[in-house]
């Protein structure tokens, strides 16, 4: 017997409806950003016992990743400057995966050291991003990341790779999907487990999610595929649909929204987690996650850095 | 978290649910294998197997400055619908002939529809409760009428101070005199995924009033997801119950963002053969069920995403995002549009 409370509760049968080709995964892992990529692009430097505090509520969420914080020179990045207090901070919860950003082979050096087990490495297939985002060519990007996963494999630590710009450059426009096919091959063969493909500027569609991941699936097996869209133009929930019908189980998101796009000043960045939650728990898919935990922590950050929530889901809950 | 509506309740509490509740789980997963349904569809086309055309009707001049709190003059109004006829939108909802105590915002109806200069080729439907509005509205010079009918009895009641079988009576008085003059009437249904006060509607209570609505002759019925509860699950769910009784093509979406699904949802209906979206530039118009929250989608922001998809409106961003623009700077207020937000700094 149901009791008349649930008798609202929809089973999840009937949401598992829209996919063309397959039926939508039943389980997406959500990778939890906020901390480093969300953080990273806010203008209010955080304090490292509020970054632990943060990072500790989400860590009771049931996410099951979140980047911790980017081993990447203080000069460049002020607000990881303490990544290896962070790094050995955090209460490391038993199931809770906290990647941790290494740019290079000191910044993994640095990681390994401060006690992290899985790292994150970034591509592009743009030389102009390249140069103006980490300084180098393309070329030498993907050298770098060489050396790292080398010595992660050497250490048994997990490498996941981030190719960026896969729906379009700031500066080069139209990106082709057959380049970020080949790169996100390329790094899957230097043996990164997962490939998470970033719509940097958030200017993509539907339409060009769904051109992407079909060059890129053909090389990458889709179950290794993340998609980390942008809600600059608001298309990120639409485009994360398409990539689920398209098979990928894996969504990179940040708490509130956390995060503004650094070539738009004022316009929004990561899609927000809570969003994401909501559309997949409407879509009768597991995520593991408690969505009112999640606002919570969302809460919590934004009320230190002295801002709004870019999260829907928590604006429409807040007055309430 | 205070007073959360019906709707959210249960997509928040799964988790709690799952865990008082350990063989709820299970029912859960079994019925998910069961029940879970796949799209006929033998190619990955069909994710973007959408209308080549899609009909975009603009809400702002109503629904959008409706729920604004700023009263904005007459005049003001005839401009934004003025620039909002340069854009190519080929329907913009003018007005509503509602009484001015109900909805001050609309006290001037007959002076706007009167005042705007109408573009060829685009129409101006306008709001009509009643027959006393519709014979209004008719002598203003309205050549296209709307009614509104709700699937939920207490919003109904709580809107439109009557039953949804009192309502349908009264559109019938409506669209029996617009059948006369030949004007085309169009229907919309409210609370289609979920109502602030009875929270999950059956999408059969939804499809009557479809039904009702479409057999007393409005050629073509608006589908709202009035608070923005609904996610692409929902959507599905939905117009497969409605297009048994309807055909695909006299059904549009009236879709939400204030949970952020908008968009999402939109897709879906756009894969599953809806051709008509309605939207509001700016996403003028807040969602008076859960205060601060947004309402409506901008029409810029579906502009985006069905060009990205290579979907005709016939419209041109540009023009929106500056009628936009103006109606923004009147009404004080910064735009909820995400494509004019990223736009406006560059």
């Amino acid at each position: 017997v149901v009791p008349l409370s649930l008798s609202r509760l929809r089973p999840a049968s009937q949401a598992v409806a829209v996919s063309s080709v397959n039926p939508l995964p039943k389980q997406v892992k959500i990778v939890e950003v906020g901390p480093r990529d969300g953080l990273q692009n806010e203008k209010l430097t955080v304090p490292t016992e509020v970054k632990l505090q943060f990072i500790d509520m989400l860590s009771e969420t049931g996410l099951p990743v979140i980047e911790a914080t980017s081993f990447v020179s203080p000069k460049w990045i002020p607000q990881m400057a303490d990544q290896a207090e962070v790094t050995q901070g955090i209460r490391k919860r038993p199931g809770v995966v906290y990647p941790v950003l290494a740019p290079n082979l000191k910044g993994f050096q640095a990681a390994v050291k401060a006690g992290a087990d899985e790292v994150a490495i970034f591509s592009t297939v743009s030389e102009l991003f390249a140069m103006k985002n980490a300084n180098c060519s393309v070329e030498e990007s993907l050298q770098r990341a060489e050396e790292v996963t080398r010595a992660a494999k050497a250490a048994g630590v997990r490498v996941r790779g981030y190719v960026s710009c896969v729906l379009g450059c700031p500066y080069e426009g139209h990106v082709s999907p057959d380049k970020v096919a080949q790169m996100a091959k390329h790094i899957y063969a230097m043996g990164c487990y997962e490939i998470s493909l970033g719509d940097t500027i958030g200017v993509g569609t539907p339409g060009s999610m769904r051109a992407m991941l079909d060059a890129v699936s053909k090389e990458v097996p889709v179950d290794r595929l993340a998609v980390h869209c942008h809600d600059t133009y608001g298309q990120a929930l639409a485009n994360i649909l398409v990539a689920l019908q398209m098979g990928v189980s894996v969504v990179d998101s940040s708490v509130a929204g956390l995060g503004g796009c650094p070539y738009a000043p004022g316009a929004s960045g990561n899609v927000a987690t809570e969003d994401l939650v909501y559309m997949l728990h409407g879509l009768g898919i597991h995520t593991g996650v408690d969505l009112q935990k999640v606002m919570d922590a969302g809460a919590f950050i934004c009320r230190f850095l002295n801002r709004r929530t870019s999260s829907k889901v928590a604006q429409a809950s807040c007055r309430l | 978290m205070g007073n959360v509506p019906a709707a959210l309740k249960h997509c928040l509490s799964y988790e709690q649910l799952t865990r008082d509740y350990p063989w709820l789980a299970a029912w859960l997963q079994r019925e998910k294998v069961r029940g879970a349904f796949i799209f006929p569809a033998d190619s990955r086309n069909a994710i973007t197997d959408l209308p080549k055309f899609v009909k975009i009707v603009e809400v702002g001049p109503r629904d959008g400055l409706q729920n604004e709190k700023e009263i904005v003059p007459t005049d003001v109004k005839i401009q934004f619908i003025d620039l909002l006829s340069k854009t190519g939108l080929p329907a913009i909802e003018a007005t509503s002939f509602v009484s001015s105590k109900w909805v001050p915002q609309m006290a001037d109806h007959t002076d706007v529809l009167q005042g705007i200069h109408r573009a060829p080729q685009v129409k101006y439907p306008v709001l009509t409760p009643n027959l006393r509005g519709f014979r209004t509205a008719i002598a203003a010079g309205a050549t296209e009428v709307a009614v509104f009918g709700s699937a939920s009895e207490t919003f109904s009641r709580k809107n439109i101070n009557c039953s949804i079988e009192e309502s349908m009576q009264r559109f019938e008085e409506v669209v029996r005199a617009a059948k006369e003059l030949q004007i085309p009437v169009r229907g919309y249904v409210s609370c289609v995924l979920g109502c602030p006060y009875e929270g999950d509607i059956e999408p059969s209570k939804v499809t009557k009033v479809v039904k009702t609505l479409y057999g007393m002759g409005c050629y073509e019925i608006s589908l709202g997801d009035t608070i923005g509860v609904g996610t692409p699950g929902s959507m599905a769910r939905l117009l497969d119950s409605v297009k048994k009784e309807v055909p695909m093509s006299t059904l549009a979406v009236h879709c939400h963002d204030t949970y952020g699904q908008a968009l999402a949802n939109i897709l879906v209906a756009l894969q599953m053969g809806v051709s008509v979206v309605d939207s509001s530039v700016a996403g003028l118009g807040g969602c008076p069920y859960a205060k601060g929250a947004s309402g409506n989608v901008s029409t810029e922001d579906v502009l985006y995403m069905l060009h990205g998809l290579g979907v005709e409106t016939g419209v041109d961003l540009s023009k929106v995002m500056e009628a936009g623009d103006f109606i923004c700077k009147a009404l004080n207020r910064k735009t909820n549009s995400k494509v004019a937000q990223a736009k406006c700094r560059l």
